[in-house]
C-alpha cells in the first residue's frame, strides 16, 4: 500500500522539462531513498511529492486525493518536509524552532496547548538536542544544527517524512549519525520517510526501499539487496565498480574501480609523490589517521627528512580535510 | 564546559567553532595537549544560552497561547512609552500645559481655551505621529520578514522616493492643494510598491534580489524627484522641499482620519497574518512544509504594508528610519527571532513621538522637522545595540 504516489507525472522548472510520465508510489512504513547523478531529478521528485512543485501533467496523491487540492495545513499533518536550505530565523533558540513544527497543528486561538509542549518536548528528547533547548541554532555545530532541524519535522507529527539530502556538508560522523536517527525513527516510529541521498553506499546500508534515478527516469527500484548490481551503477552513475557485501550489515557495498595504476613518481604532481602512494596507516582510526596527516604535512611543508615519506600516502588519501589542519600543526611547531 | 550538553557534543562544538567545519573531536591534540579545551571564542559568550521565559497560558476552552514574557513586558513598556510621549507633547508648546492638564483636558475638564488647543491643535499632529510611527512600524516588519534582510525596508527600497515623485508632481504639475499632494504621494508609493515587486519576483522573493532591486528603483526615482525641482519654481519648490523632510507640523484631523482608516483595517489583517509571516522567515520551502499557503500570506501582507507606508507617507512626508529601526529595535529589545509585527508597530509609534517631541524640545517649536531627528536617534540607537551585542560576541 502507498499513501503517497506520483502518477504520471510531468515535471518541469518554466519551460524545462526535467521528467516526463513519471510514476513513483511510495511503499507505507518504508525508508524510500532515491539515488542518482546530479540533476537526474531526484531532488524534483521529492519536491512534486511534498507539493512545492506542481506537476504540469499528471498527479501526485495522497491517500487517494489530489496532494494540491488538500488544505495547506491538512497536507502538513500527513507529510513533513525537511528541505535542503533551510533558514534559522536570527536570534531564535532550539525549542522555539522546533516549536515552530507544531504550526500545522496550531491555530489562531490554539497557539500552544498542552500537546504542543508534550511533543515538542518529545522531540528534542528523541534527537537529542533536548540539552540545548535554549541555545541559539546559530552557534550550533552543523551536525547539531541538523538534528534540531529533525527535530522540528518530528514535531510535525507526520506519518511520512521527506529529507531532501539531509546529510549536506555534514563531516562523515554527523551523516552517520542522522542516518542512524533516521533509520531509527523509521524502526521505533513507524513512520514512512522518503530521503535523497548523494552517497550510494548510505543509500544502500539504510534504505528498506531504493529508488535509482537517471535523466528523469526510474531505472530501478526495490530492496537495496535486490537491485544494487555493478551493472546498475554503471547504467545509472556511468561508474566501473564492484559490489560486495557491506562487512557491518551485509547490505550491498559500492566499491568504485580504481583508475591505473600510476608508474613512478607521477609526473606533472606537484610537490610529493602522495597520490598513488603506499596504503601507509590507513586502516587507524580517523584520528589517528589526521594526527599522522598532520605530522606528515609539517614535515613535508618544513621540507624535513625520514619520517615522513613512509607515512605520506596517508596524508595524500585523507584528502583536502587535512589541509587546514596540517596548517594549524604547522604554526604550532 | 560552557554548557550542560554531552561531553563529546561539547568538545565538537567547541573544537568546530559551531559552524560545523571540518573540525572533529581530537583533531588538534597535539595542538593544546588537551582535547578539552574549548574554543577561543567560548570563555567570553555566555549569552550562548538564551534563558528566556515563556508562560503558556490555557483555558478550558481551549484557547491556548505562548507568551513570551519579556516580548510582552517590551510591548506594555513601548506602549506605555508612546502614550507618555504623547501627552507631555500635547502638553509642550507656546502654551504648556501639565501632563495632568492634559489628561484633564483630553477627558473633559479643561477649560475653553485648553479644549481648543489640545483637540484642534495639539491632538491631530500627535495622533499622525503615533498612526505614522505604528504603519511604519509594522510595514518595516513585514517587508524585512519576507525579504529576510533588515534592509529590505520601505526606506531603503525607495517607498520614501516613490511617493515623492507622486507628491512633486502634483505639486509641480499640477499646483494640487494638500488633499491631491497626498493622494499624489499613495499613488507614488504603491506603483513603486508593485514595480519593485514585479521587478524582484522570481518564483519567490529572495533578499538580495529584493533589495537589489529597491536600492536601483530608489536611486532612479531619487533622480526623477531632483528633475522635478528643477522644473519647480521657488514657490513650488519650497514646499516640494518640506514635504520631502517628512514633519508633524501643522497636522490636522484631515490627515488624521484618512489614516486612521487606513490603520484600522489593514494593522489587524496583517497582525492576523502574524504567525505564518513569521514562518516565511524559515525560507518559502520549509513554511510550505509546514502549512503555509506561503503566496497567499505574502500576497497579502506585502499590499497591506505597501499601503500603510504609502499612507503614513502621505501624512507626514517620507519620514526616514523608523520602519527600519523599530522591528530590529524590538528584536534586540525582546530577544525573540525575527522581526515582529505588533511591538513594531509600537516601538515605531514611541519612536517618532519621541523624535518629535525632542525635535520641539531642543530646537524650539518646529523648527527641525522630525524625520531629522527619527534618523539620529533611531540610527544611533540601533549602532549602539550593534556594538553591545558585538562586545557580547553576538553579531
Amino acid at each position: 500500500m502507498s499513501r503517497l504516489t506520483a502518477e504520471n507525472v510531468t515535471l518541469a522548472y518554466d519551460q524545462r522539462v526535467i521528467a516526463e510520465n513519471l510514476s513513483v508510489a511510495i511503499p507505507d512504513r518504508s525508508f524510500t531513498v532515491i539515488v542518482g547523478p546530479n540533476a537526474c531529478g531526484k531532488s524534483t521528485l521529492l519536491r512534486a511529492l511534498s507539493r512545492m512543485l506542481k506537476p504540469t501533467a499528471g498527479s501526485v496523491l495522497l491517500d487517494g486525493s489530489v496532494i494540491s487540492s488538500l488544505p495547506a495545513k491538512k497536507v502538513a499533518r500527513t507529510l513533513g518536509l525537511l528541505p535542503q536550505s533551510s533558514i534559522a530565523p536570527d536570534g531564535i533558540t532550539v525549542s522555539d524552532l522546533v516549536a515552530r513544527g507544531r504550526y500545522p497543528h496550531q491555530g489562531l486561538l490554539r497557539q500552544w496547548s498542552g500537546e504542543d509542549e508534550r511533543i515538542v518536548r518529545e522531540s528534542m528528547a528523541a534527537t537529542g538536542v533536548g540539552e540545548l533547548a535554549d541555545r541559539y541554532v546559530d552557534e550550533l555545530s552543523g551536525g547539531q544544527r541538523q538534528r534540531v532541524w529533525i527535530a522540528m519535522a518530528l514535531a510535525q507529527q507526520t506519518p511520512l517524512l521527506l529529507l531532501d539530502e539531509p546529510t549536506t556538508y555534514l563531516d562523515i560522523q554527523h551523516q552517520i549519525e542522522v542516518l542512524d536517527l533516521c533509520a531509527e525513527l523509521h524502526e521505533e516510529q513507524g513512520r514512512t520517510l522518503v530521503a535523497v541521498l548523494h552517497d550510494l553506499n548510505h543509500a544502500a546500508r539504510y534504505a528498506t526501499h531504493l529508488i535509482a534515478m537517471k535523466d528523469g527516469a526510474v531505472i530501478a527500484e526495490g530492496a537495496p539487496s535486490d537491485i544494487v548490481t555493478a551493472e546498475l551503477v554503471g547504467q545509472v552513475f556511468g561508474l566501473g565498480c564492484q559490489v560486495i557485501d557491506d562487512p557491518e550489515t551485509g547490505t550491498p557495498l559500492i566499491i568504485p574501480a580504481a583508475r591505473k595504476p600510476r608508474k613512478g613518481g607521477g609526473a606533472g604532481d606537484r610537490g610529493s609523490s602522495v597520490a598513488g602512494g603506499a596504503p601507509g596507516v590507513g586502516g587507524g582510526g580517523p584520528g589517528a589517521g589526521e594526527t599522522a596527516a598532520g605530522v606528515v604535512a609539517v614535515d613535508g611543508v618544513e621540507g624535513g627528512g625520514g619520517a615522513a615519506a613512509g607515512a605520506m600516502g596517508t596524508g595524500g588519501a585523507s584528502g583536502a580535510g587535512s589541509g587546514d589542519r596540517a596548517a594549524a600543526a604547522t604554526s604550532a611547531v | 564546559m560552557i554548557s550542560p550538553v554531552k561531553p563529546e557534543q561539547g568538545t565538537k562544538s567547541a573544537a568546530g567553532g559551531g559552524r560545523g567545519g571540518a573540525a572533529a573531536p581530537g583533531a588538534r591534540p597535539e595542538r593544546s595537549g588537551t582535547p578539552d579545551r574549548p574554543g577561543k571564542r567560548a570563555p567570553g559568550k555566555r549569552p550562548l544560552a538564551a534563558r528566556r521565559r515563556v508562560l503558556p497560558v490555557r483555558t478550558p476552552g481551549g484557547l491556548s497561547l505562548r507568551l513570551d514574557v519579556r516580548a510582552v513586558l517590551v510591548g506594555l513598556l513601548l506602549l506605555a512609552v508612546a502614550l507618555a510621549a504623547g501627552i507631555v507633547l500635547i502638553g509642550s508648546g507656546d502654551y504648556p500645559m501639565t501632563p495632568a492638564e492634559v489628561v484633564g483636558t483630553l477627558t473633559g475638564g479643561g477649560t475653553a481655551g485648553q479644549e481648543f488647543i489640545v483637540r484642534d491643535l495639539r491632538l491631530p499632529r500627535v495622533l499622525v505621529g503615533l498612526l505614522v510611527g505604528a504603519a511604519f512600524g509594522i510595514a518595516g516588519a513585514v517587508f524585512q520578514t519576507v525579504s529576510r534582510n533588515p534592509l529590505g525596508s520601505p526606506d531603503v527600497l525607495g517607498f520614501g522616493q516613490g511617493s515623492a515623485v507622486g507628491a512633486l508632481t502634483v505639486i509641480v504639475y499640477f499646483q494640487g492643494g494638500p488633499f491631491a499632494v497626498a493622494a499624489g504621494a499613495v499613488v507614488g508609493g504603491v506603483v513603486t510598491g508593485a514595480a519593485i515587486f514585479l521587478l524582484a519576483w522570481k518564483r519567490g522573493i529572495h533578499g538580495y534580489r529584493f533589495v537589489l532591486v529597491g536600492i536601483g528603483a530608489a536611486a532612479m526615482l531619487y533622480a526623477l524627484v531632483l528633475y522635478l525641482m528643477t522644473k519647480a519654481n521657488i514657490v513650488e519648490a519650497t514646499r516640494a522641499t518640506i514635504w520631502m523632510t517628512g514633519s508633524l507640523n501643522g497636522r490636522g484631523w484631515d490627515q488624521v482620519w484618512p489614516l486612521a482608516a487606513v490603520c484600522a483595517v489593514l494593522v489587524p489583517l496583517v497582525l492576523c497574518y502574524g504567525r505564518p509571516l513569521r514562518m516565511l522567515e524559515m525560507g518559502d520551502d520549509a513554511a510550505y512544509a509546514l502549512g503555509v499557503r506561503v503566496d497567499r500570506v505574502r500576497g497579502i501582507a506585502l499590499p497591506a504594508a505597501v499601503l500603510l507606508v504609502a499612507s503614513a507617507t502621505a501624512a507626514a512626508g517620507p519620514i526616514s528610519f523608523v520602519a527600519l529601526t523599530a522591528p530590529q529595535l524590538v528584536r534586540r529589545l525582546t530577544r525573540s527571532p525575527g522581526p515582529n509585527p505588533l511591538p513594531s508597530a509600537l516601538m515605531g509609534a514611541a519612536l517618532l513621538v519621541a523624535a518629535d517631541w525632542s525635535a520641539q524640545r531642543l530646537f524650539g517649536a518646529d523648527q527641525l522637522p522630525v524625520g531629522v531627528l527619527t534618523g539620529v536617534l533611531g540610527g544611533g540607537y540601533l549602532l549602539w545595540l550593534l556594538a553591545t551585542e558585538r562586545r557580547a560576541g553576538r553579531v
